[in-house]
């Protein structure tokens, strides 16, 4: 048994160690380390309720404002007020904005460029893979980021700027728009489509959106084994057989997406049992995070509901080594991100696939895309649901005493706000971001984390230092470690 | 167009990845051609690199000996000096080493050392309240002098730490920053007091802001989504704030102002502890306590009482609207 030390990695938000002991060729256990703390729930205490609302976007720059949605809802749900239907709308477009362009930023940036790299030289798409991908310079990525930017401008109109727009209230939005700006909005999907459709899939949104099962994706894999990306994608997926690697828990936690003005959802909230093959309901007094192997102070030592949460540093805690949390549902590990979300939707191809082959860096890169081709036909509805001249913002009086959750899908998965107000004051902040359930460490059962847990397994070739297989198993949860610490 | 590219290397501590994931918003249709044409050649930055991390150990090894120019540091992120000043809040993954460690090392052998975004140049957000994790800037503690490096601090090529100060940074000034550095065009009388660079520094928030008519006849707005002045009750800074936001704008056609919200002034050391509800305007008896950069305050209150006395109806109706409820009258503008 040989000790490997991974990292620091890069194309992954944030400072990240996996530490791995490997026998064999194949690694057989992990350790996944967060190692860089910055204490935003020791930050907010005392400060007024609203301050929150200028405060958490600045937990993560990639997902600033699914970190406004939550706080905007934990101060929604304190106060019981409600939100005007063009808020609501708005709300969802610029969540939308942001999953949508993390999706793409992923793929094209973080995940890929891997694949350009020498450890694949030889193989017969490398060569088209590193002209399309490779990082810095490949041709479709630089398109991506220009896609991406153009995209964003999206965010320029409907919240000021992004990231760290100050435009999502517990009320509303504080952007109404007016009838040509939605016009141009259209005009702005317009485009993104086009990108979508000529460079990323090769082919209509629809047609990606209905590919019903796994048999489905194969016939249209077949079809244009390299056309669009997406089916680049597939084929150096298939020749390294990528759905044998980084198997997840095969349970999905999703907080539901997208609540429209009639409450209803289209991506519901719930667990998937990939063994039962059910959506299960979600009960939010299941979730309690341990901090046995976290360097935090836990006199108690019993794991505690986030609404009862503690953050106090301890950074000699012996056994520790990590700084975040292990968030558990049930006492058990979940995945959360793209994929729980489509399963969560009942979306038949990543239904079939999880039920073949598991939460896997196939599948869950498959997810994420099929996503981007499902949502955007939604952006497209909801900037027509936008009524002229009606309010997009409802005052919202906060009381001085209560308790509020605020729970969103980010682009990475379940995000949720645990937020008490004593005296006008908040009293405790607690957040459990995707990467928190994702990269936990082990709880005091030993259980190890979605990540640890899937990196067993995990091929390691001979003296490779930084092997190539545990960089696309880490990176196919698409890692946010500022979130997950924050 | 410039000759010898600069050397950047870009690190990340304690802060969020937001000025990296703002840079990628540049208003430009080929960003790799972009920063080429800025002359900007990255040694490795976080987002955009390929090497995995032991390249990056490697390159900051080579860096250190003088195997490698390094022409720029960069930092993105508080520096965290806790717990207890042993830097431990943040041990670079795989080297065991701080972070403020590597960072005190390299900013010793850098021509020019660079914190993109306010936590870097000042602690920002990763500073407030308790300051959980002893977070300063490179070069500065809030709006004191001294920080990770200290105020006597100049990298080799003779400047102070370069403060692109923001919350997050424009991805222009980012980009200006590094093409000037390239050219050889920044000299330390473009920096102003706080070590920023003047080409935005020197333009308040204020200027172009688009609510300019509602400010001059203090027709405030009163609620979220209204378009009246955001500084009487709402909390914004945009007249004390240094920055071209108004002018230089956002993912296409936005800012704070323009996107509804208050400026909460990102772009200067403390922003992240106003001392009152970032969304409220302090007062005494009646008159905000952050009053416009430069004006006498005397002259502020007459100018006020004089100008919301001469609201025309159309800008004060409209300042409690969230769309032009009252157009400008139509009138023939020629001579007559």
């Amino acid at each position: 048994m040989s000790r490997l030390v991974v990292g620091p990695f890069n194309r992954v938000e944030g400072d990240l160690e996996v530490r791995l002991d490997v026998a064999d060729g194949r690694v057989q256990q992990a350790e996944v380390s967060a190692p860089m703390y910055r204490g935003f729930e020791q930050m907010l205490p005392g400060r007024a309720p609203t301050d929150a609302l200028t405060i958490v976007p600045r937990i993560c720059g990639i997902c600033s404002l699914s970190q406004s949605v939550a706080a905007a809802r934990a101060l929604s749900a304190l106060a019981g007020g409600s939100l005007p239907d063009n808020g609501v709308h708005a709300i969802n477009l610029m969540s939308a904005v942001e999953n949508l362009a993390d999706h793409i930023t992923h793929f094209y940036l973080f995940f890929m460029a891997d694949f350009a790299g020498e450890a694949y030289a030889g193989r017969a798409w490398h060569g088209e893979v590193s002209r399309r991908f490779a990082a810095g310079n490949g041709l479709h990525a630089r398109r991506a980021i220009a896609a991406r930017a153009r995209w964003f401008t999206m965010m320029g109109t409907l919240g000021g700027r992004w990231p760290m727009s100050g435009s999502v209230l517990p009320g509303g939005s504080t952007r109404a728009l007016d009838g040509v700006e939605v016009l141009r909005l259209q005009a702005l999907v317009g485009e993104f489509r086009a990108f979508l459709e000529d460079t990323l899939f090769a082919a209509a949104l629809e047609e990606v959106a209905g590919l019903d099962s796994a048999a489905a994706l194969q016939r249209w894999h077949a079809r244009e084994p390299m056309a669009g990306d997406l089916r680049c994608f597939l084929t150096l997926a298939q020749d390294l057989g990528l759905e044998q690697l980084g198997r997840g828990p095969g349970r999905y936690l999703c907080h539901g997406a997208y609540a429209q003005p009639d409450g209803t959802q289209p991506i519901p909230a719930g667990v998937w049992d990939e063994a039962a093959c059910r959506l299960e309901p979600l009960v939010l007094q299941a979730v309690s995070e341990d901090l046995t192997h976290a360097w935090l102070r836990d006199e108690a030592a019993a794991p505690r509901h986030p609404s009862q949460g503690r953050t106090e540093p301890q950074a000699d805690k012996p056994g520790a080594y990590s700084w975040n949390k292990a968030p558990r549902l049930d006492g058990r590990v979940v995945e959360t991100g793209a994929l729980a979300r489509q399963l969560a939707s009942g979306q038949p191809l990543l239904r079939d696939l999880a039920r073949r082959e598991g939460g896997n860096v196939r599948s869950r890169v498959v997810a994420r895309l099929v996503e981007v081709a499902c949502v955007l036909p939604w952006v497209e509805q909801w900037l027509a649901a936008l009524q002229p001249r009606a309010p997009y913002h409802q005052p919202c009086e906060l009381p001085a005493h209560g308790q509020g959750v605020g729970l969103v899908e980010a682009a990475r998965g379940a995000l949720g706000h645990w937020l008490a107000v004593s005296d006008g004051r908040i009293e405790r902040y607690q957040i459990i971001a995707p990467t928190s359930w994702n990269f936990s460490p082990r709880d005091a059962s030993g259980q190890p984390g979605a990540l640890e847990a899937a990196l067993v397994g995990t091929p390691v070739p001979e003296g490779a230092a930084q092997p190539v297989a545990v960089q696309h198993v880490v990176r196919s949860f698409d890692p946010c470690m500022v979130c997950t610490v924050h | 167009m410039n000759k010898t590219p600069l050397n950047v290397l870009w690190l990340q501590s304690g802060g969020c990845g937001g000025c990296s994931m703002s840079l990628l918003c540049a208003d430009t249709g080929d960003f790799a051609r972009l920063l080429e044409s800025a002359g900007v050649r990255w040694l490795s930055h976080p987002a955009l690199s390929l090497g995995d991390g032991r390249g990056l150990l490697a390159l900051l090894d080579d860096c250190l000996a003088g195997r490698t120019a390094l022409d720029l540091l960069v930092l993105e992120g508080a520096v965290l000096r806790g717990p207890h000043g042993s830097g431990g809040y943040h041990r670079l993954a795989g080297s065991g080493r701080s972070m403020s460690d590597w960072l005190r090392a390299l900013a010793g052998v850098a021509t020019h050392v660079a914190a993109v975004g306010s936590c870097a140049a000042y602690g920002g957000i990763a500073a407030t309240g308790p300051n959980p994790t002893e977070a300063c800037g490179l070069q500065y503690e809030d709006d004191e002098a001294g920080g990770l490096l200290g105020a006597a601090f100049r990298a080799r090529g003779g400047l102070p730490v370069i403060n692109i100060a923001g919350c997050p940074t424009h991805p222009g000034w980012v980009v200006d920053t590094f093409a000037s550095l390239a050219a050889g065009r920044l000299q330390a009388a473009d920096l102003d007091a706080l070590g920023r660079p003047r080409f935005y520094a020197d333009h308040l928030v204020h200027h172009g802001c688009t609510r300019n008519e509602y400010y001059e006849f203090k027709a405030s707005a009163g609620l979220p989504s209204e378009q009246g002045c955001l500084m009487e009750h709402m909390g914004c800074k945009g007249t004390q704030a240094h920055a071209d936001c108004n002018i230089r704008l956002w993912n296409g056609q936005g800012s704070c102002t323009r996107g509804g919200f208050a400026c909460v002034s990102c772009t200067e050391p403390g922003f992240q502890d106003p001392g009152h509800a970032f969304d409220r305007t302090p007062k005494v008896a009646g008159i905000p306590i952050g009053l416009p950069t430069d004006m006498p305050k005397a002259w502020f209150v007459a100018l006020a009482s004089l100008s919301k006395s001469a609201t025309p109806r159309r800008v004060k109706v409209n300042a409690g609207s969230d769309h032009v409820a009252v157009p400008p009258a139509v009138r023939r503008t020629r001579l007559k």
